[in-house]
């Protein structure tokens, strides 16, 4: 019973943080396969919609396991989420709370502001630009540059490469300005 | 044919999942904190992350530890591209927007979150229109 109490709280950084890192040895031992999510996109539409596209033209059915891993990821956002649902978030930093109140966001109640990610207030233009919009341009900008957090962060920043390096420096920079300087705009 | 292999890679998944969902790694509130330099936790996954996977690497490395079908480890080298430059740039605008990377999609959907399938649509828009446009776009 003590076990589950404990895994229900939120997990610290030190804990999460070494099991998602070690996923990348796990893996590479399991079949030399690199830890990498954004492709799973691109899988997707390889099996889904091919339309003739060279890049979509490739046997996708090889890729299988990374597609396995996405549906692990959803089992465990079913699990982290719903069987182990805490009973409190962890508290996030007064000064957060107060940037995102002067935009009009509540203090949280669960992962994702309802202000801007609900069915009730997603047509808007400013709240498709922020969820359609920046899906959009997740999963452009991932392709483009050929991983995400997870592959270019994790597995090629653990690897050493430097192309990566370049990437994750990008990316962090990117994210930083868009969410001081263009979220603002777009909620205000 | 389906291999048995792959519900190992649905279980290292469902870690990883558990673990991003259980240290709020997923949370849109938790990511604006991190991109205001207002709060540790999501640095700190990162900055053990990365070590950790580093060191799982450097011993396989030093034990000479082969795959479960008995292969040599190989990682491939990453070739330089421009499209690194442009596509990260273009990635982080969307980060910063939705507060989500790929993974944490999936995550926040499997928590019962039905608005995050949006997201899931239009990074697969993205991913569409993006290998539609490769030839043409500068790399």
């Amino acid at each position: 019973m003590d076990i589950i109490d404990l895994l229900r709280r939120p997990w610290p950084w030190y804990i999460a943080g070494p099991i998602i890192g070690l996923t990348v040895p796990a893996l590479l031992l399991m079949g030399n396969k690199m830890l990498g999510i954004s492709s799973t996109l691109r899988h997707v539409c390889a099996m889904c919609f091919p339309a003739n596209v060279p890049f979509l033209k490739y046997n996708w059915r090889d890729k299988l396991w990374n597609i396995f891993f996405a549906i692990g990821l959803l089992l465990g956002g079913f699990i982290g989420g719903v069987l182990l649902q805490p009973d409190a978030l962890m508290p996030l930093s007064p000064d957060t709370v107060n940037s995102l109140q002067q935009l009009g966001i509540s203090p949280q109640k669960g992962i994702l502001p309802v202000e801007i990610f609900s069915w009730a207030h997603l047509f808007t233009w400013q709240h498709l630009l922020i969820v359609a919009g920046g899906g959009f341009l997740v999963g452009f900008g991932t392709r483009y540059s050929g991983g995400c957090t997870s592959g270019h962060g994790i597995s090629g920043l653990s690897t050493m490469q430097w192309p990566s390096l370049v990437a994750t420096i990008l990316f962090f920079t990117s994210g930083i300005l868009t969410a001081n300087f263009i979220l603002p705009l777009l909620l205000k | 044919m389906m291999k048995k292999r792959n519900f190992l890679f649905l279980l290292i998944g469902t870690l990883f999942g558990i673990a991003l969902m259980k240290s709020e790694a997923v949370s849109w509130f938790r990511m604006q904190e991190m991109f205001r330099f207002q709060g540790f936790q999501i640095f700190g996954i990162f900055m053990t992350a990365v070590p950790s996977a580093a060191i799982g690497i450097f011993l396989i490395k030093k034990l000479k530890l082969k795959t479960l079908d008995g292969e040599p480890i190989k990682i491939e080298k990453k070739e330089f591209n421009w499209g690194y430059v442009y596509g990260s740039l273009l990635f982080g605008i969307g980060w910063g927007l939705t507060g989500a990377c790929p993974g944490p999609i999936y995550v926040q959907i499997g928590s019962g979150l039905s608005i995050s399938i949006v997201i899931l649509v239009s990074a697969l828009a993205g991913t569409w229109v993006y290998s539609y446009l490769k030839p043409r776009l500068p790399h």
